[in-house]
């Protein structure tokens, strides 16, 4: 599939049809106005942000010790809660797709809980879970001394147990749409169910499985309410840049802004490099 | 005679206006309509009530709250929300705001206190008991308020610890004594006094060196001043003063 397409990195650009002539004549206003205007809606907070920056004091800012931690530690969990996420996520979505079973319908709208739920009350249930006092944490400490809040693999659980909605569903939904005939002629063509799976089902969702994974790791990696409440906040251990964003605010909004920033170009200098990548349809 | 009267009225009410009354207790009959009043968020208890008790004597008025951390608020009248009062939990997030009338009140203190769990299960009696090996300790963040006063009370103290999170507020530390995550926190007496019975407080001697002043203005862009300025004399009265003391807030 389009996955394994692209052997050749030409210049970017040469293989999508940009510009490409328009058919059936203008796009119609109904359309273009709230297009327009919902891009706007988008954008303009991040032009406020721009308007803000202190560029002249940027470099000093950026050198500052606190940031690069917090920069790294941010890139390291989303990315650790994203590959959790894939790892628990994918074959639940498969799950959810594939095999008819009593109570479906209720476990698909428990998936969507971490969704609605506040990211400060998911962090509270999850201490109530794997906390000192909670239901597995309790046994974890005693047992194993195992505890998971104020660590690095508490911010990649508070981040996971916030993404993993994201990934579910747009994978659910891949799966859900694709054409169930291929995996049908797999199986008489003697693949059993798993081969069926990593061969045929997996190739068939890609670009939902890269869209959702996409989706995950943005999600964790603006993770605040739910980070903060499990995992705490301490500099080059759980301090995420969100984190640290919240707190420069307290003292200093430009410093805040300049930390926003960076979050926002190192995401998406990340996700434009895999969208090239990866995810570009047919 | 009646329009003369009361354009006498008004020329008195003009002279003392002029004179500069803070306290406003001369204009108490105009006090109606609605005050907004912005206050830090460990003022939440105290205020509501005081609110009441405000309304309750001056038929009319109305108090709407905005409670939330000073920096917050702070940020928020400075772009432009329409606040009548602003009471902080700290002096520099009221002088980022343009007030009314020269230097604001202070009119609370809070102090510091270590929060336990009910009952002290871990014996602590002094800030050093806090640098125990194993003790999960909890601060605030530097940043706000009642980091900077940890702050200030640890070096008083010459106790070094690493605590095992930096909050961004103080509600954050005592959710975690609550949720029994930490052993001990830093947090303000008047937080305890709410949690109570699930939190105690021991107290220790270096809180001293870190007093949180707690002032209040009216805002020069009031849109209410009359009220706004009896709202301000009310919290200073001897009845505010008693619900603050109760709730483990001291005078100034």
């Amino acid at each position: 599939m389009t996955l394994t397409e692209h052997p050749v990195r030409g210049p970017v650009g040469s293989r999508r049809p940009r510009g490409a002539p328009r058919r059936g004549g203008g796009v119609p206003i109904a359309l273009l106005l709230p297009a327009l205007l919902g891009l706007a809606f988008l954008t303009l907070p991040l032009i406020g942000l721009l308007a803000r920056t202190p560029w002249s004091t940027l470099p000093q800012r950026l050198a500052e010790p606190g940031v690069l931690a917090a920069l790294r530690l941010s890139l390291l969990t989303a990315t650790l809660a994203t590959l959790l996420c894939l790892l628990l996520g994918v074959p639940l979505a498969w799950l959810l797709a594939r095999v008819e079973f009593p109570g479906r319908r209720l476990v698909r709208a428990l998936v969507t809980v971490p969704l609605v739920l506040p990211p400060v009350v998911g962090g509270v249930a999850l201490l109530l879970v794997f906390g000192r006092r909670g239901l597995i944490g309790g046994w974890l400490d005693q047992t194993f001394g195992i505890t998971l809040p104020f660590t690095t693999t508490g911010v990649v659980f508070a981040e996971a147990f916030v993404a993993m909605p994201f990934l579910v569903i747009a994978v659910e939904g891949a799966l859900r749409g694709a054409d169930r005939r291929y995996e049908e002629a797999a199986a008489t063509l003697g693949a059993g169910r798993w081969t069926t799976f990593t061969h045929v089902t997996v190739p068939l969702v890609g670009p939902g499985l890269a869209a959702g994974a996409v989706l995950c790791w943005a999600r964790a990696l603006g993770e605040f309410g739910a980070t903060i409440t499990f995992a705490g906040n301490y500099p080059g251990r759980t301090q995420t840049m969100p984190l640290a964003v919240y707190l420069a605010l307290e003292t200093d909004v430009e410093a805040a802004i300049v930390l926003s920033l960076i979050l926002l170009v190192v995401s998406v200098v990340i996700l434009a490099g895999l969208r090239d990548r990866w995810i570009s349809t047919p | 005679m009646r329009p003369r009267t009361a354009v006498l009225a008004g020329a008195v009410a003009l002279v003392l206006a002029g004179c500069g009354t803070p306290g406003g207790e001369a204009a108490d009959g105009d006090v109606t309509g609605t005050v907004t009043v912005f206050a830090a968020a460990s003022l939440t208890a105290t205020f509501d009530r005081i609110g009441r008790d405000f309304e309750a004597a001056h038929p009319g008025s109305t108090v709407v709250f905005n409670f939330a951390g000073s920096s917050a608020l702070a940020t928020q009248i400075t772009a432009g929300a329409p606040a009548d009062v602003f009471a902080s939990a700290a002096p520099q997030h009221l002088e980022a705001v343009t007030t009314a009338d020269g230097t604001p009140a202070v009119f609370v203190r809070n102090q510091l206190v270590i929060a336990v769990a009910a009952g002290n299960p871990e014996g602590v009696r002094s800030l050093n008991d806090l640098a125990r090996p194993g003790l999960k300790v909890a601060l605030c963040a530097e940043q706000v308020p009642c980091g900077a006063a940890a702050r200030g009370a640890l070096d008083a103290a010459g106790v070094a610890l690493t605590p095992v999170t930096l909050e961004a507020d103080v509600r954050g530390a005592l959710a975690k004594v609550r949720l029994g995550e930490v052993d001990a926190a830093l947090v303000y007496r008047t937080d305890t006094r709410a949690a109570t019975p699930d939190v105690a407080a021991v107290e220790f001697p270096e809180s001293a060196q870190a007093i949180n002043d707690y002032p209040i203005a009216v805002l020069a862009d009031a849109p209410n001043p009359t009220a706004a300025h009896a709202f301000v004399a009310h919290v200073r009265s001897t009845q505010s003063r008693a619900v603050l003391t109760e709730a483990g807030f001291q005078a100034p």
